[in-house]
Formats: C-alpha cells, sequence, structure tokens
C-alpha cells in the first residue's frame, strides 16, 4: 500500500501538467550541455512567452546512444511527460516513422527553416515533411600540426602518404579518427562514401552501395595498416582522438570543433602549431561531403500541450539563442547569417571553412531502421584493419539488407 | 534420485496419512495463506516477465514499426539459430565463463585456505578479501578498463607494452577475464570457506597420524568433504559467467570478438528495440542457462545443491 501510495505520488508529480495559474510545463530532453547556453535559451524563452509556458530541462545521459535509449524507452509507452525532444539529427527519421513526434507545419515551420542551412532541414525531413527544428548543426575538420605539415593533404591518399613519410623520419605521424565500434565509426565511412561520389542507402529500405563503398573500405583499411594509424584506431571514440593529438603523438586529427578551444585550454604548445583544413577528399579537386551532426527539436506525440512546445522549440532556435549556443557552447549554429556575425568569427576563426562544408554536406541515411543499419555496419567494418576491401562491400549489403527486414540477428 | 523438491517449512501433513484431520487442512490452509504474499510477489516479478518475453518471441515485435506486429510462431527461433552470430557468441560467452570460473576456483581455494588458517586479524582478512565483491561492477569494470588504457593506463606501463592491449582480441579477452576474476574470486572464496568450515580438524588429526602427507590430506579429506561447497560455488559462478555483461560492455561493448550473448540480446532490444528477436535471445540464454544448472545437478547427483539429503 505504502510502495502504491508512493508510486502514485510519482506517476502524479511525473504528469504535472498546467500549473494552477494556466502555465503550462513543458518539459525538454536534452544532453547534458555543459555551458548552460541551453538552460539559458530555455530561461529566456519561458520568459518571454509570458507565463504562457515555462520550459524544465531535463538533462539526458552524456552518452550519445545512453540519450536515444531513454528517449525511446519513454516514447514508445508514451510518456506524456516528454514535451520537447532535443534529437541527434540521425534519430529523427526514426523517432518521425515510429509517430513519436509531430510534424511541424505552417508557420511554424516556415519560421524554423527559413535562412537555415539546407543540410540540416535535410537532416530534419522525412517523408516530405519536416520534424524537426535545427537547432545546430555539426562537421568535422581536418586538424593538423603546421609544424610538421607544411601543405595540408588534399585527399585521404595523401594525408596517408604524408604521415607515412612523417614516420620514415621519425616525427609525430598519426592520423587520428574514431575507428572503435560505434556511431562515430558509421559517421567516418559515411562522410568517405558520400565524397567518393557513393550513398549507403538511395531510399528508405534499398541498399545501394556500390565501387565509392568499396573505396570508402579500402582507404579505412589502408590507413589502419599503414604506420599512420594510432596503435588504439580501433578503441578510439572522438574524445581519444582529441587526447592523442594534444598528446603530441599525431600529424592529423579528423574531428569536431570542439577540439580547437579545448587545445588552446589544455596544451597551448600545440594549440600554436594547430592548423585547420578541409576535410580531405576521396576525388581529388572534389570536395569532400562531410557528414553533418547537430541537433533537432521535435514535439512528442504525447506531449499535452504541442502547441506551446512547438512555440518554445522554435523560440529556442532563433537567431539570439543559436548565437549563444554557437559562442558560449561552441555549437555550430544552422542559420547560415549567423556565420557572418563578427561575434561568431571571433569565437570561430574557421567558421567560412565550416559554412563551405555544411553547404556541401552528407547525412547518414535517412530510415526508421537506422540503428539497424547502424549496427550492421559497425559490426561489419570493426576493427577497421581486419576489413577485407574486396568482400567487405558484399557482406555489407547482405548485413544491411537483412537488418532492414527486422528479422536478422544483428 | 534428486526431485529438488522444495517444500514448505511449515507442517506438511505426514505423507502416509490418508485421512486428513480438520487441523491439518487449517494448517495447511494458514500454510498457503502465509507463502501467498510470497507467492503473489514472486509471479509479478518473475512469473510475468518471463512469460511475456516468451509470448513477445512468438511475434514480430518492433517498437519503431507498431503497425506491423503480428504472430509469426518460432521463427525468430530460427533466425536467432540459423545465424553465425548467436553461436559464435555462445562460444565467446562459454569461453570467458570456462577460463574465468577455473581460475576463480584456483585462486578461490587458496584464498579460502588462508581466511580459513588465518591465526590473527581473522576478521580483517576476510574483510579485507572481500572488497572486491562488494565494489559495484559497472565500476571495477570501469577502473580496470582504465587500467588496461595504452596511453595512460599502468597496466601497459608496467609490461612495457607499446601497442594498445585492447586492440587486439586476446589482449581483450586476457583484460575481461582478468577482470571477472579479480571481481568474482572473493565470492568464489567465500563460498568455499563454508565449506572448509565443514571438515573437521579431527579426521585431519587422524590422517596425519597414520602419515599422510598436506598434499594426500588435502586431496583425499578436504576436497572430498567439500564437494557440496565446491558445486554451490561453480554453480552460482558458471550461471552468472553465462550471462556476463558489464565487465564486456564496459571494455568495449563486444568489439574485437568479446560480444556475449547477453550484449546481443541487449543490441536487439534496446538498441534496434526489435522486442520479438531480442526476447527469443533472451528465452535462448534463460534455456542455456536451465540445462546448465539441470546438467550440474543431474551429473553430480546427490551431492548437488537443491538435491534432497539422504
Amino acid at each position: 500500500v505504502v510502495a502504491a501510495a508512493a508510486f502514485a505520488a510519482l506517476v502524479i508529480a511525473g504528469c504535472g501538467g498546467s500549473g494552477g495559474n494556466g502555465t503550462a510545463t513543458l518539459n525538454y530532453y536534452i544532453f547534458p550541455e555543459p555551458s548552460g547556453s541551453f538552460a539559458k535559451a530555455a530561461a529566456e524563452c519561458s520568459k518571454a512567452s509570458g507565463g504562457k509556458y515555462n520550459i524544465v530541462i531535463n538533462t539526458l545521459p552524456s552518452a550519445s546512444d545512453a540519450q536515444r535509449q531513454q528517449l525511446v524507452r519513454r516514447l514508445a509507452a508514451k510518456d506524456s511527460s516528454i514535451d520537447i525532444v532535443g534529437m541527434d539529427v540521425n534519430w529523427t527519421a526514426e523517432f518521425a516513422g515510429a509517430g513519436w513526434i509531430k510534424p511541424w507545419s505552417g508557420s511554424q515551420a516556415s519560421q524554423v527553416t527559413n535562412g537555415v542551412l539546407p543540410g540540416p532541414v535535410a537532416t530534419a525531413t522525412w517523408n516530405g515533411k519536416l520534424f524537426g527544428a535545427p537547432l545546430n548543426s555539426n562537421t568535422q575538420l581536418l586538424w593538423y600540426r603546421k609544424d610538421l605539415v607544411p601543405n595540408p593533404p588534399k585527399t585521404w591518399s595523401q594525408m596517408i602518404q604524408d604521415a607515412t613519410q612523417l614516420a620514415k623520419q621519425g616525427k609525430a605521424h598519426y592520423i587520428e579518427e574514431q575507428g572503435a565500434q560505434y556511431e562515430g565509426y558509421v559517421v567516418w565511412f559515411n562522410s568517405l562514401v558520400d565524397s567518393a561520389g557513393g550513398q549507403i542507402l538511395s531510399g528508405p529500405s534499398t541498399v545501394a552501395l556500390g565501387p565509392p563503398a568499396q573505396q570508402a573500405a579500402s582507404i579505412i583499411h589502408q590507413l589502419a595498416k599503414s604506420p599512420a594509424a594510432d596503435p588504439s584506431l580501433s578503441n578510439d571514440q572522438e574524445d581519444q582522438a582529441r587526447l592523442a593529438f594534444e598528446a603530441g603523438k599525431a600529424a592529423f586529427e579528423i574531428n569536431y570543433p570542439f577540439v580547437y578551444p579545448s587545445a588552446q585550454t589544455d596544451v597551448p604548445k600545440i594549440a600554436k602549431v594547430m592548423g585547420y583544413a578541409p576535410y580531405p577528399s576521396m576525388i581529388a579537386g572534389k570536395p569532400a561531403r562531410v557528414t553533418i551532426g547537430g541537433i533537432n527539436l521535435g514535439v512528442s506525440s504525447y506531449s499535452t500541450h504541442a502547441a506551446d512546445a512547438f512555440a518554445a522549440s522554435a523560440c529556442m532556435a532563433n537567431r539570439p539563442h543559436q548565437l549563444t549556443d554557437a559562442v558560449k557552447g561552441g555549437l555550430p549554429p544552422t542559420l547560415s547569417s549567423l556565420y557572418d556575425d563578427p561575434a561568431l568569427a571571433k569565437a570561430y576563426p574557421f567558421h567560412a571553412l565550416i559554412k563551405q562544408q555544411l553547404a556541401n554536406y552528407g547525412i547518414r541515411p535517412k530510415t526508421p531502421a537506422y540503428s539497424d543499419v547502424s549496427l550492421a555496419i559497425q559490426k561489419t567494418l570493426s576493427p577497421p584493419d581486419a576489413i577485407s576491401p574486396s568482400t567487405a562491400v558484399n557482406s555489407l549489403n547482405g548485413q544491411i539488407k537483412s537488418a532492414l527486414t527486422s528479422g536478422a540477428l544483428l | 534420485v534428486s526431485t529438488g523438491a522444495v517444500t514448505a517449512p511449515t507442517a506438511a501433513p505426514p505423507r502416509k496419512a490418508k485421512v486428513t484431520t480438520d487441523r491439518a487442512k487449517a494448517e495447511r490452509r494458514l500454510a498457503y495463506m502465509l507463502i501467498a504474499p510470497s507467492v503473489i510477489v514472486m509471479a509479478v516479478v518473475t512469473a510475468y516477465p518471463i512469460i511475456d518475453a516468451f509470448v513477445l518471441s512468438l511475434q514480430r515485435a518492433d517498437l519503431r514499426f507498431p503497425s506491423a506486429n503480428k504472430f509469426i510462431g518460432f521463427s525468430n527461433y530460427g533466425h536467432v539459430l540459423s545465424s553465425s552470430l548467436w553461436w559464435s557468441d555462445v562460444a565467446h560467452t562459454l569461453f570467458i565463463t570456462v577460463i574465468s570460473v577455473a581460475i576463480e576456483l584456483v585462486l578461490g581455494m587458496l584464498l579460502a585456505l588462508a581466511m580459513h588458517r588465518a591465526i590473527f586479524a581473522r576478521g580483517a582478512v576476510r574483510a579485507i578479501g572481500l572488497i572486491p565483491y562488494g565494489i559495484v561492477t559497472v565500476v571495477a569494470a570501469f577502473s580496470w578498463r582504465y587500467a588496461w588504457e595504452a596511453d595512460s593506463g599502468w597496466i601497459p606501463h608496467l609490461l612495457g607494452l607499446t601497442t594498445d592491449p585492447l586492440a587486439s582480441r586476446n589482449g581483450s579477452y586476457i583484460a575481461v577475464i582478468l577482470a571477472e576474476v579479480w571481481k568474482t574470486t572473493p565470492f568464489m572464496a567465500l563460498l568455499l570457506l563454508g565449506g572448509l568450515a565443514l571438515v573437521p580438524d579431527e579426521l585431519h588429526e587422524a590422517a596425519r597420524v597414520d602419515g599422510a602427507t598436506t598434499w594426500q590430506r588435502f586431496w583425499r579429506i578436504t576436497i572430498p568433504l567439500m564437494k557440496p561447497a565446491i558445486l554451490v560455488a561453480l554453480l552460482f559462478r558458471t550461471l552468472d559467467g553465462l550471462r556476463i555483461f558489464d565487465t564486456v560492455y564496459i571494455f568495449n561493448a563486444g568489439a574485437h570478438g568479446t560480444e556475449t550473448v547477453s550484449i546481443l540480446g541487449y543490441n536487439q532490444l534496446l538498441n534496434r528495440l526489435n522486442l520479438g528477436l531480442g526476447s527469443a535471445v533472451s528465452v535462448l540464454i534463460f534455456l542455456m542457462v536451465a540445462i546448465v544448472a539441470f546438467l550440474f545437478i543431474k551429473g553430480f547427483g546427490a551431492s548437488a545443491p537443491g538435491a534432497e539429503s539422504s
């Protein structure tokens, strides 16, 4: 009885919808943003609503797959205590396809897509409808040591050659990448496939791997087998790559812009010689199409305050808040015009490069079964040095196809 | 033959009495009422999830495609059992279990003997020995992973390794098994210590008078008398080992060919949200564990746990 009463109390507290004074409580689930810029946006938007709603931030775990697991468990159970969901761009198709989030329409849809770069909008679109307000984007750049590499390499083959050369001279030479069996490895593979002119899926359930995928698999294998590979490549995620570069072991690093301010704080000596360049190409002369990351704000289908949730999401993704997120939190905005803002230019010396890469973007396969596709790719291509370039594409084809039927074990 | 019968300790009516007295009836009713709360709790927390998992395993049930859910009989089991992934994961799980339980048995026995023979500070020795077991598995796994990390860990540093031990299959297995052994040897030792206490000192003294060596006394007296305790310890640890998840997950989430059946089930259930396939994997793990438990009890006969004492 006591337990039942406590449970009932929890349920009531959990569903705390409208307050007595007509102010709706909007539960906003988002990753733990350390600078506090999301909290600031939530507070400012609540205030600006004039008592219509109050946004309460609920922090998700810090690991991306743990964030998704918590959200999907709650959404699949039709949890009405979620109003706004902060989704990784690659979850949008899954959430929309399952009917867990509501489409944006009319003036609100145009409000959150006006002036937004096409890549982020593409990630938020499913079946021709907009399912998220693009809050921020992200793209990986090539970071390199200016003291070791006078001219940054333009292609992957060139970079592997340069690194091998440095290794012969006994200098720091690793190429830091994300080769662990996880989502970041899929980002690497997807960027290479896109840059080689191919794609993984040509529709929600049509596998389209071909020669570009084979080239991508061979480059990964070639790197893993060369002296350019960090011995820990097969366990490296973004942060291990950042740390290895900061430790002075690497000449190159493929990573998100957060590594730049981090090096400045951690190792000013390395930061001084840290250069940035476009993500290397697969085809000489043809710019790479780099897989973009970022967050879209969606409104839960089970929210009891959907209208307020749409308004609040639009507010938190507006220009002033995107600027704060970028300058304070280091999250690249989705609004094109912000890249010309002097405040952003100051915080991001490489802002033009980011904008250029976001304009020539690549995105991960859009399918409700994305997690199956991702799992199939990670497992088939892991570890990087065991890839057999000639058979990898065939087995990937088979794995992804059976993953999409949801009948095969992965 | 063992029946594994578990009877309520409350007054069971004498078996031969065909005619039940009113008093016996009342006592039986009372017994049922007394065990009812725990039966209900068990049904809710154990039986219901098991039945639900079995029902789900007979369906195409995917949280992402709710409209496509339907009954498909044993197809999910067909998919799992015909997949090479399932069988290789079974092999990985058995490998980790057999090796780590074997090492734990030897080390646990040494530790138990040490704790049994400790002359001074007996309580302190036992408490210290149990510390690893008291640490949350995830926390222990994290500290071992950091210890093995190529750049910052003390183990590669100590061994003078230039490569990353966790970037290879062998290294990953060694790391996982050592972490398991470190964590659960104290548990093994504790169970064996209980067994050691059963061995009467007089037998040792008599054997010593007859000229038996220490080694002979250990093999001929201690071990046979401890057999029930050894079996309990082996059974518990084997069943735990077959369900290993945390340590492997923390080290590399099953990369480098270390994926276990529990991680396989987790991937289907929590990553893919494929409740049908995932439940089939869970039910198969349950069966695997049940078969091993059955073999232990059958194979070791009357001295096995759960067997009726003669």
